[in-house]
């Protein structure tokens, strides 16, 4: 059994102007140990869907799944206050930005002692011992010292080592990282990276990471979701997206690669055009406005997920048999 | 820090220098004085010279002004010229505790209640208890509080006949003054409480705490409250000096012997030391209180930096 399976999970989020389908009915799983990647747009649902699954949604939003697991425990069944005794303690989140994601006014110590002291409840001491030893984890110097200052004596990176730190704290199943190189100059990136790679080893943790950087996901991910327009439309292992991308859209994706090996000068391609409108999202295949390949169908019917072996499915109507020839096949 | 106090000091010294000064001769460009002789009793012409002379009238104004302030220099406020033989040093001594007295407690009211109502009104935004809380703020920074202090002695003291209407002898009496002085700050905190704990909600931080799985209570009263509270304490320089220098209106409303009654009585007296002295008071207590609030600052928020 898996550590998260979600079946045909939905989020809309209620606003003036209608309800925006933020997320329209994904399904997807996360084994114990692996890191699943969820690549795609801004607005492709890919937060969202996290978050909805952690119940961390405002009030204006509405989330819907037939079958939401989590390490055995039904999470469509819990309310709230006991999903919250799950967070920071079996689910470890890592948000974007950690210039505004720690409390300016708290100290570090503070900040990575609460959840420690609200899960295992113990003594402040030991808390503080504890944090002490996950600071060493994250390899931040001193930390006996660092405890005791204020976000604002940090830079960038060490606040999002910070920020790993408390998620990390107290040894989650599974642990969320929304974008969380994004922020940070790229340096600092590839070190944030290599100490979450070395983390994932070291504590058999699962990963789920969000990012709309494919390098990120060739570097630490075992498997991939593409989003787009709140449903995925391709699943599969490093290998079979990166050389055997089935969906239009994962080609885009593939193509915008920067490439520095090849020492000629190329333009970077570009996917044309811009996401669906989620408040009335297209009654066919969302990616069909800017597909170069789109057909007839698939404005009017949404594709179905195909499924190419046991780990690859992707969504989309040129692999029905009818449509073979249609478009030439990208691969890296 | 010792760098910044100094320059702040000195700068309190050119403040209060141009409020004497101002408040000296504005004070004695009103028409009439002390012993105009247009009251029912005729005093004698040669009475009336006598007292000039004690009290330093008959001076020129310049002379005046250059007395009165070496004579401030040594801590003299001098002596009332319509209470016999009281130094205004002596009427603060007396008159301030108990307008002290009255403006802590309404201090304490009204934080503790503008700051929930805030809170609540934020937690249940555009809900029907955010628009109770809104409704009774905007009534209370509408109505002028000589208009609230009359109308609650009117209900609470001549109709109900619950409440006393003057003086400060029981605890009953400080109820009427205590609200009227407050009502007006309750309001304006719980609407400025409101507004930046909206804006506080919404930070990355507030994400972060409920993915640590704090407890909402502790995400409401931990996280947010503590940055959501600065604004308040800006206002809390000035609301604390107004109040415990004594509201001018409550306190003659309810006849309390405080500095803020002996301030309005001194206007319309003509009791220019009485004047003079409580302003130059009122003046170093804004002063010292809008000090302690910068160094609040810098305690609440450890970014904040009190420059050299």
């Amino acid at each position: 059994m898996h550590l998260l399976q979600v079946q045909n999970l939905r989020t809309t989020f209620r606003i003036d102007a209608g309800q925006v389908q933020a997320v329209r009915g994904i399904s997807f799983y996360v084994k114990k140990g692996e890191s699943l990647g969820i690549v795609g747009e801004s607005g492709s649902g890919k937060s969202v869907s996290m978050l909805s699954i952690m119940k961390l949604l405002p009030q204006n939003a509405e989330l819907q799944a037939d079958h939401v697991q989590f390490n055995g425990q039904d999470l469509n069944q819990i309310d709230q206050k006991e999903m919250r005794k799950m967070l920071g303690s079996e689910i470890g989140m890592i948000f974007q930005d950690p210039m505004s994601s720690l409390n300016p006014l708290l100290t570090i110590g503070d900040q990575i002692v609460e959840p420690i002291r609200i899960h295992q409840k113990i003594s402040k001491e030991a808390a503080r011992k504890k944090a002490i030893d996950i600071l060493r984890i994250v390899e931040i110097p001193s930390p006996e010292k660092r405890l005791k200052q204020y976000p604002h004596e940090f830079s960038g990176g060490m606040r999002q080592r910070v920020m790993i730190a408390i998620a990390i704290s107290c040894n989650p199943k599974l642990l969320i990282a929304d974008e969380p190189t994004t922020a940070l100059d790229v340096t600092i990136q590839a070190q944030i990276l290599d100490l979450m790679h070395d983390l994932k080893n070291k504590m058999q943790t699962s990963i789920v990471m969000i990012t709309h950087d494919l390098g990120v996901i060739a570097n630490m991910c075992n498997r991939v979701l593409v989003m787009y327009g709140g449903t995925i439309v391709e699943e599969g292992t490093i290998r079979e997206i990166f050389y055997q991308p089935k969906h239009p859209y994962t080609w885009g994706l593939i193509k915008s690669i920067p490439t520095v090996s090849t020492g000629k000068r190329e333009k970077l391609i570009p996917i044309p055009g811009s996401p669906p409108d989620l408040i009335a999202p297209p009654k066919g295949c969302p990616f069909t406005a800017r597909c170069e390949y789109a057909m007839k169908i698939c404005e009017k019917i949404p594709p179905q997920q195909i499924t190419l072996s046991e780990t690859h499915r992707a969504a989309c109507w040129l692999m029905h048999p009818k449509a073979s020839g249609v478009a030439k096949e990208v691969t890296v | 820090m010792v760098g910044y106090i100094v320059k702040r000091f000195f700068a309190s010294l050119l403040t209060m220098f141009v409020l004497i000064t101002i408040t000296f001769f504005l004070m004695h460009s009103i028409p009439g004085g002390p012993f105009s002789p247009a009251e029912e009793r005729k005093v004698p012409a040669s009475v009336l010279q006598k007292m000039e002379e004690k009290f330093g009238l008959h001076e020129p104004l310049h002379v005046q002004y250059v007395n009165y302030l070496k004579n401030l220099l040594q801590g003299d406020l001098g002596f009332s010229f319509k209470q016999l033989d009281v130094s205004v040093n002596e009427l603060i001594a007396q008159g301030f505790p108990i307008s002290a007295k009255v403006g802590l407690i309404a201090i304490g009211l009204a934080l503790l209640i503008g700051i929930l109502l805030g809170i609540v009104s934020a937690i249940k935004r555009g809900k029907w208890a955010d628009w109770t809380a809104m409704i009774f703020a905007t009534i209370g920074i509408s109505i002028p509080n000589f208009v609230l202090t009359v109308l609650l002695m009117f209900f609470f003291c001549v109709m109900f006949k619950l409440l006393p209407t003057y003086g400060l002898t029981s605890w009953k009496h400080y109820i009427l003054p205590v609200i009227g002085l407050s009502f007006g700050p309750i309001a304006y905190i719980a609407r400025l409480m409101r507004s930046s704990m909206l804006e506080v909600m919404r930070q990355d931080f507030i994400l972060t705490a409920r993915a640590k799985g704090v407890p909402e209570y502790r995400v409401i009263f931990k996280h947010a409250l503590k940055n959501a509270i600065i604004p308040i304490v800006t206002y809390l320089g000035p609301l604390v000096a107004a109040m415990l220098t004594g509201s001018f209106i409550v306190e003659r409303v309810f006849s309390i012997p405080g500095i803020g009654r002996d301030f309005v009585s001194g206007i319309g007296d003509r009791d220019y030391s009485v004047i003079l002295g409580l302003t130059v008071f009122f003046g170093v207590f804004i002063i010292v209180m809008n000090f302690i609030v910068d160094i609040l600052y810098a305690i609440i928020d450890k970014r904040v930096k009190i420059e050299e």
